[in-house]
């Protein structure tokens, strides 16, 4: 059932992504779409957009319109973050100190496990379809593309994580003033967290058994924001000065967005071979 | 045409030849310095005033070290340059560096704890060198994972080479996030103080860095001309290299003078 909603919608990307010039005009997809006002605004920003940003542009829509119609799959990785911090306390003293002093591990502990979560679906699916090799061969780079996709996933795992942190922070003992930092910190993280997943995820796009590998590429990679993380979070939550792990965590997320886009348009081109 | 010397070591039989006439010239001298500098390490140098004899260990220990995140950086520029160009031999050299640096880095870790024990009274404490040791672990053991999960070859090399450049731009970022995490190791063992500070204790450890460094080269000759051999099975110059007949002529035949013409 969800992969027909995915088919019906698989379109108009590619539509856009294909030389305006010579491509002849496409259909606009049957009306079978449970959305049909959401269908027509996306095929007509896409007739309107082309070149890179253009096929980005729609490529996100239509990541995002898949990801909604299946909502179960896409609030996973929220659920496991909420019940992995709930796990802390259970399995500690309910102590507030205790608990204070623990949050920034528990909190960034269970975002890099979140992200890894997701990382699977990223473009496992696409890869099976067809669809990413249609991506391959549209003509757009597919450095961009890729980063579209990386920044739909980050919208759906990484901002929802980043919008119940403060939930997950007060119910460690966190004060209200450390709210701020920790959110600033979870923003800046787990951008970094899902463009080195995506590394990972590309990688291991062509395999038939990837879920502990996929860890082991990752996790030591994302060691740094890891650290960084925590360690802001620890910061905010002491009340302390915490420019300085912001910074970094701002340093990593730009390098990462510079660079790892090219690694996981490498490995995703090997992936379709 | 300049490059010519260059582009020779991308043929296998060119490489295998030549590995396999270099490698006495490496192992035999990695063997004399490595039995030297244990000969002056353990019978000739004084004990450490404060160590005792436990400093011994770091005649192993530091060579391991150093030849741990070497042979990253040997696998991941091998690893690009087999990416970037195509050329087979780098991708068997890169192929072969995993397992020798893993092993490298199981030996570090390991002398580095007995080593700890008399020091610090503990095995294992939340250091920065420890912990980047530890994680350099993880990568090369996330390589040869990634490498083992693709059934096709060159699909492996592509892969597991990208992930390998990947780790090399992100392994200063651990470095440096886990030094300044928290610290209690000593300082570099060769340049500034806390380390190897008598001149007597230098000169065995500078031997068996010299000598682990040829023996890495060795064994590393010897492992790529393996994965050449592996890689190449079907080609005739490795049937004619190793005096059989190619594995598509009759097995009971006599060796061919010229397995290459009878293919044809």
């Amino acid at each position: 059932m969800n992969a027909e909603h995915g088919k019906a919608v698989r379109m108009p990307p590619v539509a856009a992504s294909a030389p305006p010039a010579s491509a002849p005009p496409m259909p606009t997809p049957p009306p079978a779409s449970p959305m049909p006002a959401a269908e027509e605004l996306g095929s007509a920003a896409t007739r309107r957009r082309t070149g890179a940003v253009g096929a980005a542009v729609a490529l996100m829509q239509r990541d995002l319109r898949v990801a909604l119609r299946r909502p179960g799959d896409t609030l996973q990785p929220l659920g496991f973050f909420i019940v992995v911090t709930t796990l802390f306390p259970l399995a500690l003293q309910p102590e507030v100190s205790l608990l204070r002093d623990i949050a920034p591990a528990a909190l960034w502990v269970a975002a890099l496990l979140a992200s890894l979560l997701a990382l699977d679906l990223l473009f496992r699916e696409d890869a099976q379809d067809g669809t990413l090799e249609q991506l391959a061969l549209c003509g757009q780079p597919l450095t961009g593309l890729l980063l579209a996709k990386t920044a739909v996933h980050w919208l759906l795992t990484g901002l929802p994580l980043v919008v119940v942190a403060p939930l997950a922070a007060a119910a460690l003992g966190s004060p209200a003033a450390a709210i701020p930092g920790i959110l600033a910190a979870l923003l800046l993280g787990t951008v970094t967290l899902s463009l080195i997943g995506a590394v990972g995820a590309g990688l291991t796009m062509g395999m038939k058994r990837n879920g502990s590998l996929l860890a082991l590429l990752v996790l030591p990679l994302a060691v740094p924001v890891l650290i960084f993380g925590a360690r802001a979070t620890q910061q905010a939550i002491g009340a302390e000065p915490l420019a300085a792990p912001l910074y970094l965590l701002g340093a990593m997320a730009v390098l990462a967005v510079t660079l790892a886009p090219w690694a996981v348009a490498a490995a995703v081109r090997i992936g379709l071979e | 045409m300049a490059w010519v010397w260059f582009h020779r070591f991308g043929s296998p039989p060119y490489f295998y030849r030549l590995a396999k006439r270099l490698t006495p010239w490496v192992a035999w001298p990695a063997a004399l310095l490595c039995v030297a500098g244990l000969i002056e390490g353990l019978g000739f140098t004084p004990p450490d005033y404060r160590q005792g004899d436990g400093w011994r260990i770091l005649l192993f220990h530091v060579p391991m070290a150093f030849l741990s995140m070497e042979t990253y950086i040997v696998m991941a520029v091998s690893a690009a340059i087999g990416l970037i160009w195509r050329m087979r031999v780098a991708n068997a050299v890169a192929a072969s560096c995993a397992t020798l640096g893993a092993s490298f880095t199981v030996v570090t870790l390991g002398t580095g704890m007995l080593w700890g024990k008399p020091m610090w009274g503990t095995y294992w404490a939340w250091d920065p060198r420890l912990t980047s040791e530890l994680l350099l672990l993880f990568l090369y053991l996330g390589y040869m994972g990634l490498r083992s999960g693709f059934d096709d070859i060159s699909r492996a090399d592509r892969a597991s080479a990208v992930l390998a450049i990947v780790g090399l731009v992100d392994i200063p970022i651990i470095h440096y996030s886990v030094d300044w995490w928290n610290s209690l190791h000593q300082g570099s063992t060769l340049i500034g103080t806390g380390g190897i500070a008598v001149p007597s204790m230098w000169v065995p450890v500078l031997m068996m860095i010299a000598g682990f460094e040829l023996y890495f080269i060795a064994l590393l000759l010897l492992r790529t001309r393996g994965e050449i051999l592996r890689r190449e099975r079907n080609a005739s110059w490795v049937a004619q290299e190793l005096g059989e007949a190619p594995p598509d002529s009759a097995p009971s035949g006599p060796p061919l003078a010229h397995p290459a013409a009878q293919r044809v």
